[in-house]
């Protein structure tokens, strides 16, 4: 239930560009979530229009990507996909291993309207 | 993170900085963390940590796995070597801090109404209503929940994940981007596993490995006293630690370096 929290600080966010670029309205949001960031991308799409209602935001569509869990094997140095629960290294099967993609929460760009419509 | 340098491109999100613009709109990239704002605040409250060479750890854990038994215990037995103070987080009653503050320890109730964890900014909040005076460790008791906690940063250096024995081992392959931020990995109430034929500890470490974690893993029982010596001495290994980084100027951030933190940290 904390993608409504997360959902106001992405609204935040685009107003801040808004303000910053001297745009209209905001009409694209696009928001990067790897699956170990802890966040919902379904459960933020439901929480959006409550958060920006009222804002500059409210007209925006929003769209994630997001990238595949991929960890580096510090033993073998192997880069391999790896699933949620289970960080191994697909080459060599070992533990120790470090994050490259898959636990970003990012806003990653946002498309503005520069002109009243 | 850092929108001026470009640090915050990582092998993961580079290729998201060179979308194309369509057409009649401006596109204005900005591959800034969502949670930047209460990332920002949880750095100030380290710094406030940091300045009075306070370590702050926070306790996650589902409720009842007895983060607040553990503190009851932990803050008895280093009565007479340091002086703590407590945060705690539930969504109703003040009963958590009542229990701490008839041990004669400072500690601050966040009642959040409904909401699931604590943020940065409701920390913030509860240090103002506290006197930091000498502490030595501040405990920062989460509202128990092993889901929305591991993606808010409070300002605490370490993240200590409770799992208690009643629970099921395979809990961190359940609930991996919790465990995965565990600093350390408390198995608690172990005088209950001779009753319980279903709850393997090696395997809740092995499921913890499974997420590249190097965390120690302590078992113990805070009620029967039994294991408590390794966790206190985990505790005096990390207040020494920090007192460390903060004579050369140092901090410390949990388990979890979310990316472009990671390659900040090499110059911060």
């Amino acid at each position: 239930m904390h993608e409504l929290a997360v959902a106001q600080a992405l609204v935040e966010q685009v107003e801040a560009v808004i303000v910053q670029h001297a745009a209209m309205q905001a009409s694209l949001i696009r928001v990067h979530i790897g699956p170990l960031a802890g966040v919902v991308p379904e459960l933020l799409a439901t929480a959006f229009p409550l958060a920006a209602a009222g804002s500059r935001a409210e007209h925006a569509e929003l769209e994630f990507s997001h990238a595949p869990i991929t960890v580096r094997c510090q033993t073998c140095g192997a880069e391999t996909e790896a699933a949620m629960n289970r960080l191994l290294c697909g080459a060599c099967g070992d533990w120790h291993t470090q994050i490259v993609s898959g636990d970003e929460l990012l806003l990653e760009s946002v498309e503005l309207e520069t002109v009243p419509t | 993170m850092c929108n001026t340098c470009g640090c915050n491109l990582t092998p993961g999100n580079q290729r998201l900085a060179f979308k194309p613009v369509a057409k009649g709109a401006t596109a204005v990239s900005v591959l800034k963390g969502l949670l930047a704002k209460n990332d920002d605040q949880a750095a100030h409250n380290r710094e406030h940590f940091d300045r009075r060479g306070i370590l702050a750890i926070s306790l996650m854990s589902s409720p009842g796995s007895g983060k607040t038994a553990l503190l009851e215990a932990t803050l008895t037995a280093l009565k007479n070597e340091f002086t703590c103070a407590v945060i705690e987080g539930d969504l109703e009653t003040e009963n958590d801090a009542e229990r701490i503050r008839a041990l004669g320890v400072t500690a601050h109730q966040i009642v959040t109404g409904t909401a699931c964890h604590l943020d940065a900014h409701l920390v913030h909040d509860a240090l103002h209503h506290m006197n930091l005076d000498g502490v030595d460790i501040l405990f920062i008791e989460t509202v128990g929940n092993l889901v929305c906690p591991a993606s808010f940063d409070l300002g605490q250096h370490l993240n200590v994940t409770l799992l208690s024995v009643t629970e099921g081992d395979d809990k961190p392959a359940k609930y991996p981007v919790m465990f995965r931020a565990a600093d350390a990995m408390l198995l608690t109430k172990t005088d209950l596993l001779a009753v319980l034929d279903d709850f393997d500890p090696d395997q809740a470490e092995a499921h913890l490995r499974n997420l590249a974690n190097p965390a120690p893993v302590l078992r113990l029982s805070a009620r029967k006293n039994l294991g408590m010596d390794a966790w206190l001495a985990w505790l005096r290994e990390q207040l020494a630690a920090q007192r460390a980084r903060v004579a050369i100027g140092q901090s410390r951030r949990p388990a979890i370096q979310s990316d472009g933190q990671t390659f900040h940290s090499a110059s911060a």
